[in-house]
């Protein structure tokens, strides 16, 4: 369930984003995805379109409607529940003011399926400096969510989570940018997942038993990064990013990113390597030794001890530079990352003829796949 | 060790947006000239060329990682076209 407490927030990331590069309006494009993500036995699928407009020359509009169509028979489905469908729908809006040197950006994002409602408003205001070498950027985020569960329809909780973003974006030299960001996020409600339980050890020693997790109904957490992006003498193009993460759950973890781009003819070749690692929540436990162990109980693979390591290679084809139909321009791109998760703390329940605490660790590998066609106009 | 690395990163990130915005208040003279900003121009430094593709990874990583925020990818491009 955590999980779809996320996108929102990546929405609002991207709305930061589009307002650090103030100063002028973002580009007045159409862009129609097809997304695709299958491992540990999930497929998620489907569209994303993004429309963006201008309104006279102070105003853009945009809005993108997204849909998540899910098949999941993953280890926690299969070790504890029922493989299931469901669809989500997500619409959002958003407009952007620019005058000046400054942009203020608003943005509403509204999401829907069987057990979870979202809504989000967002506000972000950056402002250029020193000649637009400079832009600083300040995002907030308000979000109220409904967690409800499929096999009891009188069942409602609330989230309440708030965001609060800081952002800088820099010109150091002709040939190199770079950017550091600061982003704190709360939450308070319902933040566990209603269908997860967590496993314990019975009074024999070579059996387990479940029970419903349990979470604090708080979290606040703080990441900050710093990336930057160079332009090689050959028109070619690295980047690296670092980000650092902490939580009042324990969680604690970096992630370290290494891009290239290399522009060739008609099309762009980019890759980049991604290497994510993290410590536990202090009340993440793959195995505890008795039923209602301690206060707070979670088995989520997700607040446990792994790594995950991502490749990636893409290619953009520039269809029409010089006008494509009644388009300025047109672009084709295939994404392709492949990620692999290694869990460290996570045992493979589905291995049996072991004694409880002595399965191997879990690990899987999951390929992504976009497929990205977008026109200017 | 984690979480020293990433309160040192933290505190880096927060002297250096302090810094700079502080310094707001001071007249200082633009260093990278806007005719000198062509390559910073390029689609190829664009951080965030594909706003709809970069959202939904953002959405991959956090629906299956702990940590989450600061990833937006701030910067990239000139600003001047």
């Amino acid at each position: 369930m955590r999980n779809r407490l996320l996108l929102t927030l990546g929405l609002v990331a991207t709305l930061w984003t589009a307002t650090a590069e103030a100063a002028v309006l973002p580009d007045e494009r159409t862009d129609v995805l097809y997304h695709r993500y299958e491992g540990d036995n999930i497929t998620i699928e489907g569209p994303s379109v993004l429309v963006r407009k201008n309104v006279g020359k102070s105003v853009s509009v945009s809005a993108n409607y997204y849909v998540d169509m899910i098949t999941s028979a993953s280890i926690d489905v299969v070790t504890t529940a029922s493989p299931y469908e469901e669809e989500r729908k997500q619409g959002s809006i958003g407009v952007d003011y620019l005058r000046g040197g400054t942009m203020m950006s608003f943005g509403l994002t509204r999401s829907s399926e069987s057990d979870f409602e979202a809504e989000t408003w967002s506000l972000a205001v950056s402002q250029n400096l020193f000649g637009d070498l400079t832009t600083v950027t300040i995002a907030y985020s308000l979000g109220d969510d409904v967690v409800g569960m499929s096999n009891d329809e009188t069942f409602a909780r609330d989230v309440a989570r708030q965001a609060y973003g800081l952002g800088i974006s820099q010109i150091f030299t002709k040939n190199l940018i770079m950017g550091f960001n600061f982003e704190a996020i709360t939450d308070e409600g319902f933040l566990r997942n209603p269908y997860r339980s967590v496993r314990y050890l019975n009074d024999d020693g070579a059996t387990y038993s479940y029970q419903s997790e349990r979470y604090p109904n708080t979290r606040t957490s703080s990441a900050a990064s710093i990336s930057g992006r160079y332009y090689l003498p050959y028109r070619a193009a690295i980047n690296g990013q670092i980000r650092g993460f902490s939580d009042t759950w324990g969680i604690t973890s970096m992630t370290y990113e290494l891009g290239y781009t290399h522009p060739w003819r008609d099309f762009t070749f980019s890759t980049r390597l991604r290497y994510y690692t993290q410590d536990q929540a202090d009340f993440y436990s793959d195995l505890f030794p008795r039923v209602d162990f301690q206060n707070f109980l979670a088995r989520d693979k997700e607040l446990s001890t792994f790594t995950s390591t991502t490749f990636r290679a893409a290619v953009a084809w520039d269809i029409g530079t010089d006008g494509f139909g009644p388009f300025s321009k047109a672009r084709l791109t295939a994404f392709w990352d492949h990620i692999l998760f290694d869990y460290e703390n996570f045992s493979d329940l589905r291995v049996e003829g072991v004694l409880p605490g002595e399965e191997p660790n879990f690990t899987f590998e999951a390929d992504v796949i976009q497929l990205l066609f977008s026109v200017w106009y | 060790m984690h979480r020293k690395t990433a309160h040192r990163i933290a505190r880096v990130a927060l002297a250096l947006c302090l810094v700079t915005a502080s310094s707001a208040c001071s007249n200082i003279e633009p260093w990278v000239k806007p005719y000198e900003r062509d390559r910073l121009a390029d689609p190829i430094m664009f951080l965030d060329h594909d706003p709809v593709s970069t959202s939904y990874m953002y959405h991959v990583f956090e629906s299956r990682e702990g940590a989450r925020g600061a990833e937006g990818v701030v910067g990239g491009g000139c600003g001047c076209n």
